[in-house]
């Protein structure tokens, strides 16, 4: 939802400072730390006006929380903010607590990230609300809940009455979240600044959110700040957005020339490196090499510049500032109010006006984060290009038919007891993580299962590698049972079945050596010492680290490099299949797309089969062959990728593509939706027959009386209803959601 | 809630019974009650010991002994708990152990009570402070005076707090604090205003001495948890809410940072208990701390078990009600 | 694909994207508690501490036993720098080996008290359930019994408790939960780590697991609690000796001085004080020690990057 009147004005001379809701001015922020000044915040400026949306955007690092933190007042007492931010005219900074109080939460508002965290667990979510009311205005308790209880009904959750006084424990994510958006609102601020409101939520549940925010901001009026990684939330929420950089603005502008046209190498870089749901799987995709930079040791001239593939001799120099190309291609200053205008800082924005991702960043091969050698770079990528070129069309026509089946899994069950607190631990009910699960993976091809939180895809991770006992089905690798295997005659098979996690940080052990680490399932598996260590020199090689990083420990890498040590500990023993536990869900965007690579050249290389385990779509499209979606436990859909997502079945299928924002802006406003309603059932008591029925909107919307009734008492089978692949809905019909890819 | 209070509530049973079987145990094996008898010389006549032997129960076997000590079927009617009595004590034929224990039970209630209200008033403000000001002057000074605290020898500090006393009263010429005893014999027929002096004078200084340990270890505590709280997120969201900060502090940041107190100072009674019997002994008061003291020297098993047993009784509902509260505080607990 | 080249390739090699200078882990470990000024005061001055203790008596003329020629209720003087006992003792001598005995027993403790805890506290977190919960209730009895006093009561009754290792023993008995709770919360939060994970999945057995991950990890609270442990140990065993239940004469100890010197407080503070000061001031230096320690160990502290 935009406001459209922001179109009239394109080109023309800069509307008038009364409606500038926000006016922040080389806003600067710094921390003290143990190793000197950290200059978290460097001269940021920007003007929000009356109304409209702002999107923010940047990796970890680059400073767009602690903008909008230092806006608010809410940095802590040690951190020093220099510059202006101006509230409806207002000066902000340095204000203090007294002052500052009256505009906080009464002019602008702010939404956090982390619903479970932001609530107080001690008072009812009513009270928390008009708590909010109470502080700015002078109106009885009952009238502060009574506004509170509309406040409910806006942000849409259902049964306001009882919810309101109810603790925030007794709600599910995404409904604290819209409690937050209604504290926000509360007082019908003219600014709302959103950080990061959907990051910690599963994909169904955010669009639920996203629509109560777009809710919140058409009651209110008020203009919002979005600040996000996510560059597809971004895309269809906001009408201008500004991409920061080792603390700085590199680039602002109306949402669809920054997207379309951006002229900052790292927007295009960053665009480039999303994998996409709108496009064809052989795409190879383009990350930026490097890390983002340090901000103790901040690189002189752009910060961006070291990992730039058209940084010149200036560039390093001069660090350039925040321009806008004419129509003479000269860059020139614009003010800050002008909101129409697309600036970036690069010295050569002017040159960046058509250029795609694929021009500027190769599509490099495995050494994505140290590059050593130019000429041996070179070489791989232009290998790797050609391979893509031939094998484009190979790769997915090769499903199924020749390939060998070489992990099967059938009627997979696994149930956790719920054991009373107290002495005698009685078992008082049953979580039906995984209830009937069959699927087979095949030789060198990647299956992935998707699904959101909690229904039971890291389960059946786990169950097939026997990490957890079963309570009942069957796994077979190569033919052999290993659900009745003893631990011990498990243990020579572990070698070919191996586990890629989630977390780069808890994966591995802070007190080892990044050899040791590498070398431990070697030495488990009885290798010499020796053996392995020449063995973790070829492994630290293969997935793009150099030898002398084996003696380092964890923590003095990155969140990318740690993934990779995580990989080449995983392939130290020559497995045939990787599972692969989310293995990019908690990096940066720019280093997803090289680990990506990575794994898609690994699998290339050694012949690996992987099973992918994912909640994120887009990844999943670009990497798997054959997707299983999977929902509290069950799987409602599985086949190919090109047939999953060009023409899904099942409700839940396409509730789940639709939600998921593409990083196109044009494309996210006129999108087909089909919204999911209400929140997952809880896996120990899940519903009758179709257990998506709680949630589907076919259910509620289309169905009469007595085909719901097959609904509610009969579960349905995972067939195929004529389109190809199996699904699981009685009803399901097929829906092309995604338009072709965008050229 | 009123599940949750029962569950607990009976919860709180097998522990009593483990806890009187342990006691039990402990205090019969480790000693014999007539080990000073039996070592006296010249050596006393065999049916002597034996009378005594008889009169302690130490003929029956031990089994039979703890179901005469906590049913008294059986016995001669100064056993048996279930029946309110406490057994036979060594000291002599007419000390009622149970008489004395409820004698001195007051004593020493006003000087655990005292004690551990001031302890958790200035450990809260300590702690609330320390907090707010964190890395300040203020803050590296209670720190350590806490650790200082923390290090400090109880009866130490008591003998210190006496010769402070003493040398006070010197310089302001009247006797202001008392330092041996715990006055209830002055205090008797004494009016209001008399009984209130005189419970400043002679509790003043013990009660600092006994709060002392306790104070230290909380006022850490509260300031940990202090901290944590402050630097969470609903905290940060009652500031963004446009909250001023004294009532960001008082009505989100307090409340929930006392909510692991409760369990602290719960636990922390068992070193109040300590405490008390050295203050107790360094003050001369006539309370259970001396009850205490004079049974281990007399060997006297009965006294003995049945002091472990009301101090372990203590603790048990001390823990009871400080779990009650936490559900009380947080809503999180009660919906188990 | 456009013919469009690219200018210039990316200048960064990377290799300086890794750390500084290596450092082992122990290195960083040692550089941090030394930041803790406290803590660094505190390690010199116990140092210096236990040197008085086990090699004064050494040097020193007198010991803590009574002798003919010494004095009697002398105030401190050149001879005898701290004065003498009523009995004839040098209070210096005594000063020493009552010292000593402290110490033993309150490092006999902690090693004692921590073996037992942990591994207690670790099969407990490591096993979980049903086991778990047992071991734990086992834990919280003994954790909730005011620990002066049953051992005060045992040793006491005994008559046993008379020398240092038997005080020590008893001591140990009732306080190895303490460390038994903060082991297996360790554990607990440990067992659950992806790097557990990883090994079982690569075929580790629980021995493995337990020896090269669990230990090392855990080895950091552990420290810290026998560390604050022995602090505990020593006022336990001076409250013990103060009523006359530990230390028995003619051995003596640092409570049982301060026991004897309760009615000469003004009349011969040199009898109370010393005892009292020694006390405090090892206390303190442990604490701080181990607060140093708890800083320096600390594996947050060692997350750097994202």
């Amino acid at each position: 939802m935009t406001t459209t009147d922001q179109k009239s004005n394109e080109g023309t001379t800069p509307r008038g400072t009364d409606d500038v809701v926000l006016e922040v001015r080389d806003l600067s922020v710094t921390f003290p730390s143990d190793d000197g000044p950290l200059p978290a915040v460097r001269e940021v400026s920007y003007v929000l006006r009356r109304g409209e949306a702002l999107g923010i955007v940047g990796e970890s690092g680059s400073g767009k929380s602690v903008t909008s933190m230092a806006i608010m007042g809410l940095l802590p007492k040690n951190a020093r903010v220099e510059g202006s931010a101006r509230v409806l005219g207002q000066e902000v900074v340095g204000l203090r607590d007294e002052k500052i109080s009256r505009i906080r939460g009464n002019r602008i508002a702010m939404i956090f990230q982390d619903p479970l965290t932001s609530l107080n667990p001690v008072y009812t979510v009513g009270y928390q609300i008009a708590e909010a009311v109470l502080a700015h205005h002078k109106v009885g308790k009952k009238a502060a809940m009574d506004r509170a209880l509309d406040l409910l009904k806006l942000v849409g959750i259902p049964h306001p009455e009882q919810r309101i006084k109810q603790y925030p424990h007794e709600l599910s994510g995404g409904m604290r979240q819209r409690v937050v958006i209604a504290i926000a609102m509360a007082n019908e601020p003219d600014v709302i600044i959103a950080d990061e409101p959907t990051t910690a939520l599963d994909v169904t549940v955010q669009a639920q959110v996203l629509e109560a925010l777009e809710a919140a901001r058409k009651e209110t009026g008020a203009a919002l700040v979005l600040i996000t990684h996510d560059l597809g939330v971004v895309a269809g929420h906001v009408d201008r957005v500004g991409v920061m950089y080792g603390g700085r603005m590199v680039e602002m502008g109306p949402v669809e020339d920054v997207f379309y046209r951006p002229r900052m190498p790292y927007a295009l870089g960053l665009l480039g490196s999303l994998p996409r749901l709108d496009e064809d799987r052989g795409e190879r995709l383009t990350p930026i090499l490097g890390t983002p930079p340090s901000l103790l040791a901040l690189p002189t001239g752009c910060a961006f510049s070291p990992r730039c593939p058209m940084a010149r001799d200036v560039c390093h120099e001069k660090e350039p500032r925040l321009l806008a190309t004419d129509e003479n291609g000269e860059r020139v200053r614009v003010p800050v109010e002008d909101t129409s205008a697309h600036t970036a800082a690069c010295h050569f924005s002017d040159q960046l006006g058509e250029t795609a991702p694929e021009d500027l960043f190769r599509a490099t091969s495995v050494q994505a984060d140290t590059v050593v050698k130019l000429d041996a770079a070179e070489e791989r990528a232009e290998e790797a290009l050609d391979e893509i070129s031939d094998s484009d069309t190979g790769s997915t026509e090769e499903s199924g038919r020749e390939r060998e089946t070489i992990l099967t899994v059938k009627d997979l069950v696994k149930n956790f007891p719920i054991r009373s607190k107290g002495l005698l631990k009685r078992k008082v009910g049953e979580v039906q993580a995984v209830s009937g699960i069959s699927l087979d993976l095949r030789e060198k091809e990647t299956l992935a299962l998707v699904g959101e939180s909690g229904c039971g895809k890291s389960t059946t991770a786990r169950l097939i590698l026997q990490l957890i006992k079963q309570t009942s089905g069957e796994v077979s690798y190569m033919g052999q049972p290993l659900h009745t295997l003893s631990p011990r005659q498990m243990r020579p098979l572990r070698r070919d079945l191996q586990l890629v996690f989630q977390d780069p940080f808890a994966s591995l052990d802070p007190r080892m050596t990044v050899s040791d680490i590498i070398a431990e399932p070697m030495r488990i598996h009885g290798r010499s010492n020796s053996d392995a260590k020449g063995r973790v020199k070829e492994l630290l090689d293969l997935v793009g680290l150099s030898s002398e990083h084996g003696s380092r420990y964890p923590h003095e890498f990155s969140g990318g490099q740690r993934q990779r040590i995580g990989i080449a500990r995983a392939l130290a023993l020559n497995p045939k299949v990787l599972l692969l536990d989310e293995p990019v869900s908690a990096l940066d965007v720019s280093i997803q797309a090289g680990v990506i690579n990575l794994l898609e050249d690994l699998q290339e290389e050694l012949g690996l089969s992987y099973m992918f385990v994912s909640h994120d779509l887009s990844v999943v499209k670009h990497i798997a062959d054959r997707v299983a979606v999977m929902y509290l436990g069950k799987i409602v859909e599985t086949g190919t990728t090109e047939e999953l997502f060009r023409a899904p079945s099942h409700p839940y299928t396409q509730a789940l593509i639709s939600a998921i924002p593409l990083p196109d802006p044009v494309k996210e406003r006129t999108r087909e939706r089909i919204v999911v309603t209400g929140d997952v059932p809880s896996p120990a008591d899940p519903p009758s027959g179709c257990r998506f029925r709680t949630r589907c909107p076919k259910f509620a919307d289309e169905l009469s009386e007595s085909e719901r009734t097959k609904c509610v008492e009969e579960p349905p089978e995972l067939i195929d209803r004529g389109s190809g692949h199996r699904d699981a809905c009685h009803y399901s019909k097929v829906m092309e959601l995604l338009s072709a890819s965008r050229s | 809630m009123l599940v949750y209070t029962v569950r607990r509530v009976l919860g709180t049973i097998p522990v009593l019974i483990l806890a009187s079987v342990l006691t039990f145990v402990l205090i019969d094996v480790s000693g014999d009650p007539l080990s000073e008898l039996r070592m006296q010389q010249p050596p006393p006549d065999p049916s002597v010991i034996e009378l005594q032997e008889e009169r302690l129960y130490l003929d029956r076997s031990m089994p039979e002994r703890y179901w005469l000590w906590v049913t008294g079927i059986g016995g001669n009617g100064d056993i048996g708990l279930l029946q309110g009595e406490f057994g036979p004590s060594t000291q002599s034929n007419s000390y009622d152990i149970g008489a004395q224990i409820a004698e001195r039970l007051g004593v020493t209630l006003r000087l655990v009570g005292a004690a551990m209200l001031l302890a958790l008033g200035l450990a809260i403000l300590a702690g609330v402070v320390s907090a707010m000001r964190q890395y300040s002057k203020i803050d590296y000074t209670l720190t350590f005076i806490g650790f200082l605290a923390l290090s400090m020898p109880v009866f130490w500090f008591g003998g210190i707090m006496q010769q402070a006393g003493v040398t006070f009263n010197d310089l302001v010429g009247t006797q202001v604090f008392a330092t041996i005893g715990d006055g209830l014999y002055q205090a008797q027929g004494e009016d209001l205003w008399g009984r209130i002096t005189n419970a400043f004078a002679y509790m003043t200084l013990p009660t600092i001495v006994l709060m002392l340990t306790s104070f230290a270890s909380w006022s850490r505590y509260q300031r940990t948890s202090m901290l944590e709280v402050l630097n969470s997120d609903y905290v940060r969201l009652a500031r963004a809410k446009g909250l001023p900060n004294r009532v960001v502090v008082r009505r989100h940041a307090l409340r929930t940072a006392l909510i692991p107190l409760t369990t602290v100072v719960a636990v922390g009674i068992a070193g109040v208990v300590d405490g008390t019997v050295l203050t107790e002994q360094v003050f001369q008061w006539r309370g259970l701390g001396e009850f205490f003291v004079t049974a281990v020297n007399e060997n006297d098993s009965y006294a003995l078990m049945a002091w472990l047993l009301l101090s372990g009784v203590v603790v048990i509902l001390a823990n009871l009600v400080a779990d009650i509260l936490y559900g009380v505080l947080d809503p999180r607990i009660r919906y188990e | 694909m456009s013919e469009k080249k690219a200018p210039v390739a990316p200048r960064s090699t990377d290799a300086e994207s890794v750390g500084g200078a290596e450092r082992t882990q122990l290195q960083m470990i040692v550089s941090r508690f030394a930041r803790h000024r406290a803590a660094m005061v505190s390690l010199v001055a116990l140092v210096v501490i236990v040197l008085f203790t086990f090699v004064g008596p050494f040097v020193w003329r007198w010991d803590h036993t009574v002798h003919l020629e010494i004095p009697p209720s002398v105030p401190p003087n050149a001879d005898h720098p701290l004065g003498t006992t009523t009995a004839g003792h040098d209070v210096l001598g005594q000063l020493m080996r009552g010292t000593q005995q402290t110490l033993k027993v309150a490092l006999t403790v902690s090693v004692l008290g921590t073996v037992v805890g942990s591994l207690w506290g670790a099969t407990a977190g490591y096993y979980g359930g049903r086991v778990d919960a047992l071991m734990m209730r086992v834990v919280d009895v003994f954790l909730i019994v005011p620990l002066l006093i049953m051992v005060a009561a045992i040793a006491g009754n005994a008559r046993a408790g008379t020398t240092w290792y038997a005080v020590a023993l008893i001591i140990a008995f009732f306080s190895w939960a303490q460390i038994a709770r903060v082991v297996r919360g360790v554990v607990l939060s440990l067992r659950e780590q992806d790097y557990v994970e990883a090994a079982k999945a690569a075929g580790a057995s629980p021995g493995w697991i337990i020896v090269r991950h669990l230990l090392p990890n855990a080895a950091g609270p552990i420290i810290v609690a026998a560390t604050l442990l022995i602090a505990v140990a020593i006022l336990l065993e001076a409250g013990m000796s103060f009523l006359q239940f530990g230390i028995q004469p003619p051995d003596i100890s640092l409570g049982q001085m301060i026991s004897d010197a309760r009615t000469a407080v003004s009349t011969r503070p040199w009898l109370f004080y010393p005892p009292g000061l020694m006390l405090l001031a090892i206390c303190l230096t442990i604490n701080f020690i181990g607060d140093g320690l708890r800083d320096a160990l600390d594996p947050r502290q060692t997350m750097v990057r994202r």
